[in-house]
């Protein structure tokens, strides 16, 4: 007889469990000493939670009703319900906050395509510390965190999530094209973004932009280009780069002005993690400056989530390399 | 570690000779793989061959950095996180609906019955077709040859891949709609495109080159 569990679920036994759990220490070891406190908040939530924080409640997978008809679902991710809390319980202040968390999520996947709905999150978000002085923080606390947990080649993707919006709007695009363009970039179809940009019919320089701008990752040679309208958020990631650099983790950043996260809420610097042991990115996060205004009174805050399986992926084929 | 730095999933069949002469240009080795039939991968080369639908799996996986398929393969499966980098042009083919060529079998069967039966292995793409164009359909998967389907009278029509027509001309079948046009496309996974960000950029400016 077969009992089977819901797709994209897994059973963990002694042996991995043993593993991920001193993986799951070593990064949330590294976030206590430096000051983040770890933070619990219900797996269900009211799903127009969720919904206050991104459109698409941030890709929830699980719904349900209560005893009184509510719908509520299981978290799709920590920072929803984090500037939930931050913005009720912490309401008074004004410090800035450090917290951290290591707890599942639960997110709709392709069937078949080996992809986990319900995962393991380790991540910490910093609030009230605005600009590249939060960032650099969160970013440096990560990849040392990482390197705790076994990890030598990982490196961090970071770029700017609003930076193809604003190049739309000042470079005069009908505001009907933004969304197909938008969608083109975040499904990562540069063949359609191309023939859709060349469709507008656009200036020559600003035509370039738009299709090469997604293809520029690299050093920090991809900032000195003179890109007009691109120019305040590229000095803006020039700023934290310095940053990243004086906390002498620049040689793990790969600067990406094609980055861009699915998630709605983030309103400026994007991060992404990668290891070349795994296919898929092993975190990642951003700047939300606006979300936790969504819930109460505006505080600016950062953070970043690891996948703790994808992790472990990534630590156990460097314990091979060895 | 191959010449080129990266591991190509190479698609077996239609596009594969295509896909083999563009590798060529590049300066990679295949002669290898176009001598020996039955092997799958080539370590020196840096080449795995594969059925073209499977070579998004091995690339969103990142079992593969870059691969070749068709347009068509990426847009049955629009879930598969991958880049699509370039149009290579070669492969050109149309995704069409088919029917049984003089009468208007799809006509008649909306019209009397409210709905199409139409056979493909293209479920996604025929469902977002018919959709787009507001006509109620019921779709029939078939694995094997997707002409025979509507000549036994399983279905009404098809939805399929074609390139010359000739096989659909063979078996009584006009095209009666054009889809949309498909043809070879590089993808890399998303993290290889970050990391081997300079052994990648250098395949896509030689194939634009190339191309021009």
């Amino acid at each position: 007889m077969i009992h089977p569990i819901p797709a994209g679920t897994r059973d963990v036994l002694p042996d991995e469990m043993r593993e991920l759990r001193a993986i799951d220490e070593r990064l949330r070891g590294t976030f206590e000493v430096a000051g983040y406190g770890e933070i619990w908040t219900p797996m269900v939530e009211y799903e127009e939670v969720l919904r206050a924080g991104d459109d698409n409640a941030a890709d929830a997978a699980y719904r349900m009703f209560d005893d009184h008809g509510q719908v509520l679902a299981l978290r799709s991710d920590m920072t929803i319900p984090i500037a939930r809390v931050v913005a009720t319980r912490f309401a008074v202040a004004d410090e800035p906050l450090r917290l951290c968390y290591s707890a599942h999520a639960y997110r709709t996947v392709g069937r078949k395509t080996g992809q986990q709905a319900e995962f393991m999150q380790t991540g910490v978000e910093l609030i009230g510390v605005p600009g590249e002085d939060g960032e650099a923080e969160v970013v440096t606390l990560t990849l040392s965190a990482l390197e705790n947990a076994g990890l030598a080649r990982h490196r961090i993707g970071v770029g700017d999530g609003s930076l193809y919006r604003k190049l739309l709007a000042a470079l005069d695009v009908p505001d009907d094209a933004h969304r197909e363009l938008l969608d083109c970039l975040s499904r990562r179809d540069l063949v359609g973004l191309e023939r859709r940009v060349d469709a507008l019919g656009l200036a020559r320089d600003a035509r370039d932009l738009l299709v090469g701008l997604p293809e520029r990752r690299g050093g920090p040679e991809v900032l000195d280009r003179p890109d007009g309208p691109a120019a305040e958020a590229l000095a803006r990631l020039r700023g934290l780069y310095e940053a990243l650099e004086a906390r002498g983790v620049g040689d793990r950043v790969i600067l990406d002005l094609g980055l861009v996260r699915d998630l709605g809420y983030y309103t400026g610097a994007v991060f992404e993690l990668y290891d070349p042991a795994v296919g898929f990115a092993l975190g990642g996060g951003g700047r939300y400056d606006d979300l936790i205004g969504r819930f109460g009174e505006a505080r600016p805050a950062c953070g970043i989530a690891l996948d703790v399986q994808r992790v472990h992926i990534a630590q156990a084929a460097e314990e091979e390399q060895r | 570690m191959s010449a080129s730095g990266l591991t190509i999933a190479v698609p077996r069949g239609a596009l594969m000779g295509g896909t083999l002469d563009l590798l060529d240009g590049l300066g990679i080795d295949t002669a290898g793989v176009r001598s020996n039939d039955r092997k799958l991968l080539f370590q020196d080369a840096g080449i795995v061959t594969m059925r073209p639908s499977d070579v998004p799996t091995y690339v969103e996986h990142g079992a593969a950095d870059i691969g070749i398929t068709g347009k068509d393969v990426l847009l049955e499966e629009p879930g598969r996180d991958v880049y699509e980098l370039l149009d290579l042009g070669f492969g050109r083919c149309e995704m069409v609906v088919a029917a049984q060529s003089g009468a208007d079998p799809l006509g008649e069967a909306l019209r009397r019955l409210g709905r199409l039966r139409i056979a493909t292995k293209y479920t996604h793409i025929a469902t977002e077709h018919f959709a787009r164009t507001g006509r109620q359909v019921e779709l029939v998967h078939v694995k094997g040859s997707v002409e025979l389907a509507p000549l036994t009278g399983l279905v009404d029509g098809i939805v399929d891949l074609t390139a010359t027509g000739k096989t659909l001309a063979e078996n009584g079948l006009e095209v009666v709609e054009e889809i949309v046009t498909c043809t070879a496309r590089l993808i890399a996974n998303p993290v290889a495109h970050k990391l081997k960000a300079a052994e990648i950029d250098a395949i896509v400016e030689r194939l634009r080159a190339n191309a021009q």
